[in-house]
């Protein structure tokens, strides 16, 4: 990717901690009830599906589609061009979803469904898990 | 529900008015409790959104619930203030279960907002880009922030994409909500914004986040909001028509998240919505006003649909060309402006206008014929209330 766009850090916590370094090994992951394999977003320790306690971090594809997205024009953070914010639904299951940004393509490539894989940022030990559209 | 808005109250509205939020507070607070009829010692109940909020943005939260209570030296049975619940609302509703609980007689009910101020001291937007170390992001914001999606502008965005995607509402449908506000705004004395406004205008503002232009944000301003919830007998008692509140929608059904809500279209509106006419024999074909929130255009049409007025994705062609929500349609909405022109009073400014129309009270912006029903929605994303106000004459 291009130059690298200011960016807020997670403050990293127990909890947090593994999905915003996941990236290390190039994996994305996410907490998945390992009673019923109901994957959890937001972290948290109890399985809405199940009733499940024993939640673990598990690696997903990367894969997904752009379930929407905006082109941002206001300098919120004091960058004056414009830039891309998706929502990504991954396929591992529906409603699965990630606030991210969109690299390797131009912002008005964008559609709503494309396919996109996962593609990590690192900052400072943080790996921001952004997308980049699916190889073919 | 057994209570009624007795009284309503408003400041001055405006942009840089440079006075704190607790002096616009009482100015409300005192216009409401006489138009209620009623003096200072007679309110012993007192409640507020979001109450001290010091972390939020500039201007955001407006005095704490013991701020006011300290000032008036009010003598309370019942208080509250807080920002989780059903948008603005809950204040709102919580004073009106405790009126029907037998917790006060009469509450104050209040919504102080200094952002225009706030943001005239300098400190513009979210602050991100300031110098010092980089900022963290812990919580829920967590999700959004580090992705440089700063603002509720960018989220709900990204709602309205999915709701032209799936349904193929257009950008010139979504241009109705800004245009209908900024002509009922021109009969409003207290607008911020009433030049009118042309589509050609709409597009050629200042692109926020697409498909977001500058005139479907809206207008930070300074100014509080005060009603007074009491028992229906008080209706007697006062000189004018009040509104009794016939139910509330406070559901939230779906999960409270802006971004994995399982419907992006309807957002926590739909729960809301839905549940206001469990609670009533009314159907939307009774409601004569709707004042829907607007803090993004795209929200009133989110509410259309939430309330009934149309079918889920139809709120595109319902408001095509705008003749239907416009001040001599079939559904007046927004009479006041909204806060897209009248100013971001955040969710109380729909209230008071629900009830000056109910009153037959709102001057030149007076919807034509019958008013005896108004509709009332607050908030987006996963944050929704809503109220339905039925007219009742007074003594």
């Amino acid at each position: 990717m291009t130059d690298a766009p200011f960016r807020v850090l997670p403050a990293l916590d127990d909890d947090n901690r593994f999905f915003w370094t996941s990236g290390a090994d190039g994996r994305l992951r996410f907490l998945r009830c390992q009673a019923c394999g109901y994957w959890l977003h937001p972290p948290a320790p109890y399985c809405p599906s199940c009733g499940g306690r024993d939640v673990a971090s598990e690696p997903v594809s990367g894969r997904g589609q752009v379930w929407s997205f905006t082109i941002n024009h206001h300098p919120w953070d004091g960058s004056p061009e414009p830039w891309n914010i998706v929502l990504v639904e991954l396929d591992e299951q529906p409603g699965l979803r990630l606030t991210s940004n969109l690299v390797g393509a131009a912002d008005d490539a964008i559609e709503i469904g494309m396919r996109v894989q996962v593609a990590f940022e690192e900052r400072d030990g943080i790996f921001f898990p952004l997308f980049e559209p699916e190889a073919p | 529900m057994d209570a009624i808005i007795s009284g309503i109250g408003q400041s001055d509205v405006g942009r840089r008015l440079g006075r704190s939020g607790l002096d616009l507070t009482i100015d409300a607070a005192l216009e409401a409790i006489a138009d209620a009829g009623l003096t200072v010692a007679d309110i012993d109940g007192l409640a507020t959104y979001p109450g001290a909020f010091p972390g939020g943005p500039p201007g955001f939260s407006g005095p704490g619930s013991p701020d006011v209570h300290d000032a008036l030296r009010l003598e309370l049975s019942w208080h509250r203030g807080g920002i989780e619940g059903p948008a603005q609302l809950s204040a709102v509703v919580d004073a009106v279960v405790a009126v029907q609980a037998g917790l006060a007689n009469h509450v104050l009910v209040y919504r102080t907002v200094t952002e225009s101020s706030a943001q005239a001291a300098g400190r513009e937007g979210i602050g991100l880009s300031g110098g010092g170390g980089a900022p963290k992001m812990g919580g829920s914001l967590q999700w959004s922030i580090p992705m440089r999606a700063y603002s509720a502008a960018n989220w709900l965005a990204m709602n309205c994409h999915r709701h032209m995607h799936e349904f193929g509402t257009t950008p010139e449908q979504l241009a109705q909500i800004a245009l209908n506000g900024r002509t009922n705004a021109g009969r409003n004395p207290k607008a911020v914004y009433r030049e009118p406004i042309t589509l050609d205008d709409y597009f050629a503002s200042r692109m926020i986040t697409t498909p977001f232009h500058l005139f479907d944000c809206d207008a930070p301003v300074d100014g509080s909001t005060a009603i007074v919830v009491s028992r229906p007998s008080h209706g007697a008692s006062v000189d004018h028509p009040v509104a009794r509140v016939e139910a509330v929608g406070t559901a939230l059904r779906g999960r409270p998240s802006w971004d994995q809500f399982d419907d992006m279209t309807t957002m926590a509106a739909r729960d809301a919505g839905a549940m206001l006419w469990e609670r009533t024999s009314l159907t939307p074909a009774d409601v004569d006003v709707a004042e829907l929130y607007d803090g993004f255009s795209f929200l009133a049409m989110v509410w259309l649909e939430a309330l009934g007025f149309c079918g889920p994705g139809e709120s595109g062609p319902f408001i095509d060309g705008g003749g239907r929500i416009a001040l001599d349609g079939e559904l007046p909405v927004n009479t006041h402006g909204g806060q897209l022109s009248a100013g971001r009073l955040h969710g109380f400014g729909f209230i008071h206008e629900a009830v000056l129309q109910l009153r037959g009270e709102a001057g030149d912006r007076q919807v034509p014929g019958r008013c005896e029903v108004a509709a009332v929605a607050n908030g987006g994303g996963p944050v929704a209330g809503s109220m339905l106000l039925v007219r009742e004459d007074g003594r």
